[in-house]
């Protein structure tokens, strides 16, 4: 038999190994943003009336490392990762957040109810600053340097267990 | 106590599963070859009884089993009860072991020429993967699983599935991949014989026709459904779903072709087979791809990593086990005889390997995103650009090879009157490649060609329908290349032709697309009988008078709760208007996404054409297999073929 | 270290401009030009919605395809070319945004697959005519 006949076996088991090592991994489930390691994008987002709006301009001003939070009121995780940024925030690390396709009066009730964290409010009204993100849902953190550069990207809510890990790269990015 | 129906209905599935044994293990001494035909009966009607009384748990709304009270609802139309059984993963296994039972009952049943020990070898390969199947089944996906207590109303069923287009697409797919799974039987039969030639081409070309039609059939129906159903005008998308079903169709395209040649010419033996080996083996790909979930498609389906992991087990043991007995067998099986370039078979070979690089991109398209995360964590998406781009010269390469093949003959070079035959065809495509320019003003190349190698390949076909002696076979391959002829036209103009606008309006308000007007005239709530829907009115006029009247929906059905599109369709000529009703703006405006689809029916159109084909060069090669049965010296001698 | 990836920010602070605003309602409206429409629908297919399964930006009624159609309606009618709004959201979401695969060395393989099938393809043929 000429080894050549094998050829096709060989195929198999690696079709085989491959396939079967990327089975418990689902495909693609987030995607990731692009601009982490790249300066924030520019925006100038309007607030909630009472408070003032957040623009690009307000990060990166020299300070220590900021958090911006995507949110949204009828978003549920957001409710569930509240106590975390509560957490972050009393660890003294500044959370700005973007409410996505929100109302002012929604927002407002939301904080009442689950905790206002936030330094400063933009209202995201038709998503664009999330696509500038390269933000792909709500909830989702990024981590944004003294220099204004995205260091983090954080998909889904922020878990108890994760505050700690969230707080080692802020430090590391003073 | 007497056993509920769903209780025998599980015990048929583990008798199957024991008569199954019995066909593995008959081929293996003579003592026990002669349980093989009697096991499959057996084993057929087993699988009969499990069917049947899973679809009596569905018609009763027996919810205490589980797949009923988790995919039915008492207030589903009937209809929709019958189809509910496939409708979901375990179901639609339970589906797949059915139609391979029933196909092991005919392999035991019809005259199969190739001898007694032939067949115990046949009906034992489709013992194992039967075999198979029903492990899986029994043990990682068991439709009969029983609720202690049962509730008292099923959940309902997905009402995208809800649907005859989508009902019978399964059940015609399965058919498909079951017939290649017979051919694989046959294959790895013939391996261990080691009797590979024209006669075990014969008795295997039938189904390998058949196979090819159904597969043509689903194919078609599914890109259909997708269609009209999901509401977003497109007819293909290029998902993983949708690859899945096409890998095996072309492997299936290549091998009833190489069949061919093996039937009439005793050539490419070791190629047919693998061929065969790896039909079966993309359609276990296909499954397997549809029901881990391992890539993201638009077809939804639930996902299961075990599961995904059981069809793996099995894809990989058995077609290794075909590839292993390939490999030491195949070098028995010398190549065969050999033929000119220029011959029909060597166009024949020329259409296989086209058809092996169309399947090569498609594979490799499929699965390069998921190889490269792997690699290096890079996410890249491979769509319609990619395919398209790819794909689409390799198909009218084919389409030109398509119409030139029928008209060679065996063995020789280069045939008499060639040129004169084909200069029909050659004008026309021209004079369409140009009259789409001139008078259309398409200017793209590809679509150009697209034109050309249409008007080329039905012109070719109809010719070939035309000359004298016409036999079933003949009539079957043209009307299959009209087919192709015709779905090549479909797409090309339904690509190029087609115009699409994407507004917001208000009631009262319209709008004008490829001479047409098109007028919102209302939008009112409407109920069925699991639903109730926003209904928009959308009257069509061309030139002031009125053309259609479309009425899509946006639909929110009860159970489950789900929210679908209906889009409204009319067919204008050979067209669609296609119509999709969006969400509201909050100002009092609507989002309409509206489409001209000229000429988009022949695509599948062409596709029924291509399986009628199929059935018409069946029944040839039926016809065919009984005369020589009947005159057995016509078996031994090279088959007589008009020279041509 | 420090220093240069902080001139390195400024430097792309600087020369990326202000992006032209986006009107929300191009989301749901048409360009009036149709040239323009027609590159920016041409363009809105071959990019894939984030929050759905394998659906492209024009096909989708996701809130967040909605907000990518504004976007490339409002570029391309500020005269941006399409592959530059292209590019643009590459940057922002990576390669798996555009369902048009990048020309780069790993994805080399994708791309040769049509030649290399001909190519082996061709030599085994070869072999049997021969």
């Amino acid at each position: 038999m000429s080894p050549a006949r094998l050829l096709p076996l060989l195929a198999l088991a690696a079709l085989g190994l491959f396939l079967a090592a990327n089975l418990g991994r689902p495909q693609q489930a987030t995607i990731r943003s692009a601009m982490v390691g790249k300066p924030v994008p520019a925006f100038a987002l309007p607030g909630l009336g009472d408070r003032p709006g957040l623009a690009s301009t307000d990060l990166g001003g020299g300070e220590g490392p900021v958090l911006v939070n995507f949110f949204a009121s009828w978003c549920l995780p957001c409710r569930v990762e509240a106590p975390q940024l509560k957490a972050l925030a009393d660890a003294g690390i500044p959370i700005h957040g973007i409410a996505l396709r929100d109302s002012p009066e929604d927002i407002r009730a939301f904080l009442a109810r689950h905790g206002d964290p936030f330094r400063r409010i933009g209202l995201d009204r038709d998503g664009q600053a999330a696509i500038a993100f390269g933000s792909s849902g709500v909830p989702e953190t990024f981590l944004v340097d003294g220099r204004g550069v995205i260091r983090l990207q954080h998909q889904g809510e922020i878990r108890p267990e994760q505050v700690a890990e969230i707080l080692r790269e802020a430090r590391r990015w003073r | 106590m007497i056993p509920s129906p769903a209780e025998l209905g599980h015990l048929a599935l583990w008798l199957a599963a024991a008569t199954a044994l019995v066909m593995a293990a008959a081929p293996l001494h003579a003592a026990l070859a002669g349980l093989a035909r009697p096991a499959a009966v057996t084993h057929g009607l087993l699988l009969v009884a499990a069917y049947a009384a899973m679809t009596h748990a569905f018609l009763v709304s027996d919810f205490s089993v589980s797949l009923v009270a988790t995919n039915s609802h008492t207030a589903k139309p009937l209809l929709y009860k019958v189809t509910g059984v496939w409708a979901n993963h375990e179901g639609s296994m339970l589906l797949w072991v059915l139609i391979l039972g029933l196909a092991g009952l005919a392999v035991a049943l019809v005259p199969l020429p190739l001898g007694p020990a032939f067949r115990a070898r046949t009906l034992g390969s489709l013992g194992v993967v039967a075999l198979g199947f029903l492990a899986f089944l029994l043990f990682a996906s068991n439709p009969f699983a029983r609720l202690d207590p049962a509730p008292p109303e099923g959940l309902g069923l997905n009402p995208l599935l809800q649907d005859p287009g989508l009902a019978f697409h399964p059940p015609t797919l399965y058919l498909g991949y079951v017939g290649l799974v017979v051919a694989f039987a046959l294959a790895v039969a013939a391996l261990l014989d080691g009797k590979v030639g024209p006669a075990w081409a014969k008795a295997t070309r039938p189904w390998v026709t058949l196979a090819w039609a159904f597969l043509t059939l689903g194919i078609a129906l599914g890109s259909w459904w997708a269609y009209y159903e999901l509401g977003w005008g497109g007819w293909w998308f290029w998902d993983p779903v949708e690859n899945a079903a096409l890998m095996p169709w072309l492997a299936a395209t290549a091998l009833l072709h190489s069949i061919r040649v093996l039937e009439t010419r005793d050539a490419l033996r070791n190629w047919t087979l693998m061929l065969a080996i790896a039909g079966f083996a993309l359609s276990m790909l296909g499954t397997f791809i549809v029901r881990s979930g391992l890539l993201t498609s638009v077809h939804a389906f639930a996902v299961d990593p075990t599961r995904g992991l059981f069809l793996l087990a099995l894809l990989v043991g058995l077609t290794a086990w075909a590839l292993l007995v390939w490999a030491l067998r195949a070098p028995k099986v010398a190549e065969g005889a050999r033929f000119a370039a220029t011959s029909r078979e060597g166009l024949l070979v020329v259409n296989n390997l086209l058809l092996m690089a169309l399947l090569a991109i498609v594979f490799i398209g499929t699965l390069y995103p998921l190889a490269l995360e792997a690699w290096n964590g890079r996410q890249i998406s491979v769509g319609p650009p990619y395919f398209n781009a790819t794909t689409v010269p390799l198909v009218l390469l084919l389409a030109v090879l398509m119409g030139v093949g029928p008209f060679l003959a065996w063995k020789r070079g280069a045939t008499k009157g060639l040129g004169r035959r084909l200069l029909l065809p050659g004008l026309l495509a021209t004079l369409a490649a140009l009259a789409m320019l001139g008078l259309l003003g398409v200017t793209g190349v590809l679509t150009l060609l697209g034109f050309a190698a249409a008007a080329w390949l039905a012109v070719a076909s109809l010719q070939l329908l035309a000359r004298r002696g016409l036999t079933l076979g003949r009539a079957g391959t043209a009307l299959a290349h009209l087919g192709v002829a015709l779905t090549i036209l479909g797409a090309t103009a339904s690509g190029a032709l087609q115009r699409e606008a994407l507004v917001s309006l208000r009631v009262g308000e319209g709008f004008e697309i490829a001479g047409f007007t098109v007028t919102l005239e209302d939008v009112a709530p409407k109920a069925g009988p699991n639903w109730t829907a926003l209904e928009a009115t959308l009257a069509v006029q061309r030139e002031g008078a009125p053309v259609a009247t479309l009425r899509p929906q946006s639909r929110t059905y009860t159970s489950p709760p789900m929210e679908t599109t209906e889009a409204g369709i009319a067919m204008w000529r050979a067209g669609d208007l296609y119509g999709v009703l969006g969400k509201p703006d909050g100002s009092g405006r609507w989002q309409i996404h509206f489409w001209v689809k000229p000429l988009i029916h022949f695509i599948w159109w062409g596709a029924l054409l291509m399986a009628a084909g199929g059935v018409l060069a069946l029944g040839g090669a039926l016809r065919f297999a009984q005369l020589g049965r009947r005159r057995p010296a016509a078996r031994a001698a090279p088959v007589p073929l008009p020279a041509e | 270290m420090a220093v240069r990836v902080a001139l390195l920010a400024l430097l792309l602070a600087a020369a990326a401009p202000a992006p032209p605003p986006v009107d929300p309602a191009l989301g749901r409206t048409p360009l009036a030009d149709p040239a323009a429409e027609a590159q920016a629908m041409r363009l809105m297919h071959e990019l894939r919605c984030l929050t759905c399964q394998n659906q492209s930006i024009a096909d989708s009624n996701a809130e967040q395809a909605e907000a990518m159609r504004a976007l490339v309606r409002s570029r391309i009618a500020a005269g941006e070319s399409p592959e530059a709004v292209r590019a643009d959201l590459i940057a922002r979401y990576g390669d798996w945004v555009s369902f048009r695969p990048p020309a780069r060395p790993d994805t080399l393989a994708l791309w040769a697959v049509p030649a290399l099938a001909l190519l082996v393809g061709g030599l085994v043929v070869r072999r049997l005519f021969r």
